[in-house]
């Protein structure tokens, strides 16, 4: 059995009427030549075979860990009516909806989604989804260039090095000029961004709250980087829209950001979802599907996709990307998360992450040796200076059952002793606790 | 159907959050906050769950409707990958956990999925390594053009064009332009074929690459396949292969035996994984051996006492394609499906899809045109230009079709030609699915003649008519806000 339905009659009969006498047949215009040197794909087994064998390889993955490891993604509690909505077939087993009449209910909730992103960042417009906020962020960058015709772009490195680098991979051919400019203390440094600010420059990109974890108010950069004629990009965690400023309050023409905090779950990396909401007069220049609202012959409102003359399918070369697949049945997840929990829940959650936040610096700066870094206000996610090497400590919690944090010397020369800390609101009290002693004994050993 | 906004009822609740057990935390100061909380509803769980039930009943999918989708392979999505797919032991593993110092020791069955997952997809395509890390077929497109513009960078070559046939998929053109290349279009020659001697002509030792989809978007295989690639590595030039079509060649032929350099697969093609209303796709590119050092990192690499790591130290690497390793959930129900069906089911599989479309382009041969009307592969392309001498177009076809249950066909692609349906059946229907829908699309070509303002008012059984598309262009309504109220 592999799905194929046929019987040895149906097969006759469809040869048959196709007028020839075997499979074979068919693959004529493929010449012995060109056949296969090998094949050598194992025999097939059965479901329970293959699930018995997947389900070992899933046991062999340790998901017992108390998690302060985020780094940009985070363990979110996933509200049960997400997976039973999202698993619903009608949605998961169709696809983009190109034929509007019999897919309202995909372009309805993405219309939705549509709406909730703009409402979360402050901004005019959104797209479809995108693929996660490392592409979200390399899109809005080529939206600015095509945008002002311009080709630097000033890069804070509080954004996330991994969509940095992801940045820089995926321009590596258009001779794009990149200004990183540092973080000081944990915050974007005006001084560096307005030196490297002129005439040249299409945008300046930051992350709110930026990798350290630290919040700040950007309204200032956005104002000077339109004074040059350049566009103010941020990235965003979604979560923190509960209550913090957003891009748009601070005059930010594009916001970008990785959606999976919006109920979907880390599986090790993917499927993920990149959002992107920018101002209305950019819309045209807008990367992937979009949904707009019109009527239908009789005057009822109804939903179709909109805008296409952007898209590689009807512009090819000239589209504004290459994108055809998105993440659609994540933006649905995301819709579904974000109306349960609501606009008063999530700023609840918002709240509740914020104080969990506080607590665990209050707990971690009482282990001897331990440094909080207060220089900003953080959100969710904070940065912890040890008395040694943090991937050594970080290693060493794993021990004692923790995935205790991001060592940033990972990510950044000569903070090997650092620490980035992340909670959510999964985490409990006790845990926070927990960690504070393991950590201490760790230290002391 | 009301917006979920329109639903909102202030004081109602859809989830119970936790009581705080840690004091509140002292107010940021006022600069940093947002002035108003974003207007998302608040509504109960129950009417969520309504809402979004109820909208899944207006979609076609899969599981409801036979779908036809052509390029696009439409075929069941087994239940048990979902499954697998959910397991705690995959969802819940933060994807930095094996970057971390001893951290590979805890996500050891995940990096055998995507280990295990590239080593069979090298011996399906042919290719020498594999990256996991593109997120869609187009994602895997870009990434193979990237590869192809390292490798030439390396070797000091300065290479400008990529060429592309004019029946190749929009995101093949689009992909080399976003990479930094001029795409040079060759025409489609009169059997269906990309013009020989346009392409020839075209060659220069400014191309980069050629990219083709084989079989092409007609369904036809290009028996001078070989002789296009051995053309193209004269000039130095590399293969890139389209592997959107490759539901139609599983063992019969594979892309590095017959030259190409470069290749993406859909996973949510070919192998099965859902294709989620527009995505997550999965879009992993295979490369030759002269290409391995380009791939993205990091790289999955198996130690000497057999245990996964994870590789950075690549110099010649693209750099990061993605955040991480790819869509694994999506690469994990891939995996799945491959290990289901073994050599003998994949092998089948793609015989019964070749065996559907060539059924369907029998049946309807006489009913309506086929411009290329000759053994196809997984496909099979109509033309509704007899129609469109009673006005029915190749839209109309398929908004009839949709008030007889069907997803329709794609339509208006490959744009070469005119009023085009592309019909996919895909090995997974039956044969009576197939003979009821070529039933109806008989019904239609005969209603064209005798009634055709039956099909140019469809659809008339769902919930809305045909939509205004040029006002939905013209006058943008985006998103909720004053949106235009129901009669």
């Amino acid at each position: 059995m592999n799905y194929v339905p046929h019987t040895e009659e149906d097969r006759a009969e469809m040869l048959k009427a196709i007028g020839v006498k075997s499979i074979d047949d068919l693959f004529i215009d493929i010449s012995p030549a060109l056949r296969p040197k090998s094949f050598d794909i194992p025999e097939g087994k059965s479901e329970f075979e293959v699930c018995r064998y997947i389900k070992k390889l899933a046991s062999k993955n340790a998901t017992d860990l108390i998690s302060f490891l985020g780094a940009g993604f985070y363990d979110h509690y996933i509200p049960a009516a997400v997976d039973a909505l999202a698993s619903r077939s009608e949605f998961y087993t169709a696809y983009t909806p190109y034929q509007p009449e019999s897919s309202q209910g995909w372009l309805q909730s993405i219309y939705e989604y549509q709406t909730a992103i703009c409402e979360l960042l402050g901004l005019d417009v959104s797209n479809a989804s995108l693929y996660d906020g490392g592409t979200a962020l390399y899109e809005a960058a080529m939206m600015a260039i095509r945008l002002t015709g311009r080709k630097k772009i000033i890069v804070d490195q509080g954004v996330n090095l991994i969509y940095r680098t992801m940045l820089y991979t995926y321009t590596s051919n258009l001779s794009i000029e990149f200004v990183e400019t540092p973080v000081v203390h944990g915050q974007s440094s005006r001084e560096a961004i307005l030196k490297h600010l002129d005439g040249n420059t299409a945008a300046v990109i930051l992350q709110n709250p930026n990798f350290f974890g630290a919040i700040d108010d950007y309204t200032d950069i956005a104002s000077k980087v339109h004074e040059v004629g350049a566009l103010a990009i941020q990235s965003v965690y979604p979560i923190s829209m509960g209550i913090l400023k957003t891009p748009g309050e601070m005059g930010f023409d594009i916001a970008t950001g990785e959606g999976q905090s919006l109920g979907l779950p880390l599986s090790f990396g993917g499927p993920y979802l990149g959002f992107i909401a920018a101002k209305k007069e950019l819309v045209r220049q807008m990367p992937g599907r979009i949904v707009g609202a019109t009527v239908d012959k009789d005057g009822k409102r109804g939903y179709v996709l909109t805008l296409q003359t952007r898209e590689q399918h009807i512009r090819r070369e000239k589209a504004t990307s290459n994108i055809c697949s998105n993440e659609a049945l994540c933006a649905l997840r995301a819709v579904i998360y974000l109306s349960l929990i609501g606009k008063t829940g999530l700023k609840e959650m918002a709240e509740l992450i914020y104080s969990k936040t506080e607590f665990a610096k209050s707990v971690l700066e009482k282990i001897p040796g331990v440094t909080v870094k207060r220089s900003s206000p953080t959100f969710n996610e904070f940065t912890i200076c040890l008395p040694k090497n943090a991937d050594d400590v970080a290693h060493k919690m794993v021990e004692k059952g923790f995935a205790a944090g991001f060592p940033l010397g990972r990510f950044y020369k000569g903070m090997e002793n650092y620490l980035l800390v992340a909670v959510t609101e999964k985490r409990t009290r006790e845990e926070i606790l927990k960690l504070g002693d393991s950590l201490e004994a760790v230290l002391c050993d | 159907m009301r917006l979920i906004f329109e639903k909102n009822v202030e004081g109602r609740r859809g989830f119970k959050m936790q009581s705080p057990d840690v004091p509140p935390a002292k107010k940021l100061d006022a600069k940093y906050l947002r002035k108003d909380p974003p207007n998302i509803p608040n509504i109960s769980e129950l009417d969520v769950v309504r809402h979004y039930t109820n909208l899944s009943r207006l979609n076609y999918s899969v599981d409801t409707n036979f779908y036809p989708l052509g390029s696009c392979t439409m075929k069941y999505n087994p239940k048990f990958t979902e499954t697998l797919a959910n397991l705690d032991g995959f969802t819940a593993v933060h994807p930095l956990l094996p970057q971390l110092s001893g951290g590979g020791a805890l996500a050891q069955g995940a990096l055998e999925v995507l280990y295990n997952t590239k080593k069979i997809l090298c011996e399906i395509t042919g290719m020498a390594g594999f990256t996991s890390q593109p997120l869609a077929g187009a994602h895997g497109e870009l990434t193979g053009v990237m590869l192809i513009a390292a490798y030439h960078k390396h070797n000091g070559s300065r290479r400008k064009y990529i060429i592309v046939p004019d029946s190749s998929h929009g995101t093949n053109p689009a992909s080399a332009a976003i990479a930094g290349y001029q795409v040079i279009v060759i025409p489609t020659d009169k059997d269906g074929y990309m013009d020989m001697a346009e392409f020839k002509n075209s060659l220069s030792d400014e191309v980069a690459a050629v990219m083709l989809t084989c079989p092409d978007t007609l369904g036809i295989f290009n028996p001078r396949i070989k002789e296009i690639a051995d053309l193209a590595h004269g000039v130095g030039a590399l293969m890139y292969y389209d592997g959107a079509n490759l539901n139609a060649i599983l063992g019969k032929c594979r892309p590095g035996d017959l030259g190409f350099d470069v290749i993406h697969i859909n996973l949510h093609k070919t192998f099965a994984t859902p294709h989620g209303g527009g995505g997550p796709g999965s879009g992993p590119v295979g490369v030759c051996e002269k290409l391995t050092d380009f791939l993205p990192i990091p790289r999955i690499v198996k130690r000497p006492d057999g245990t996964l790591a994870l590789d950075y130290h690549r110099f010649k690497s693209i750099g990061y394609i993605a955040p991480f390793y790819g869509n694994f959930g999506v690469i994990l129900k891939a995996y799945a499906y491959i290990l289901l069906l073994g050599k003998k089911g994949l092998i089948e599989a793609s015989e019964n899809a070749v065996l559907g479309a060539n059924y369907c382009r029998t049946k309807l041969r006489g009913y309506y045109d086929i411009p290329f009307d000759r053994i196809c592969m997984h496909e099979c392309v109509l033309s509704a230009s007899k129609q469109i001498k009673n006005g029915v177009h190749a839209l109309d076809i398929a908004k009839y079709l949709i008030d007889k249950g069907y997803h329709p066909p794609t339509i208006y692609f490959p744009l070469i030609v005119k009023e085009s349906i592309m019909i996919e059946p895909t090995e997974t229907e039956s044969k009576e699915t197939l003979d009821r829908f070529i039933d109806t699309m008989i019904e239609i070509a005969r209603l064209a003649e005798s009634d055709p303002d039956v099909i140019k008012n469809a659809p008339i059984t769902r919930p809305v008519k045909r939509l205004d598309e040029t006002k939905a262009a013209r006058e943008p309504d985006l998103r909720w806000k004053n949106s235009i109220k129901s009669k």
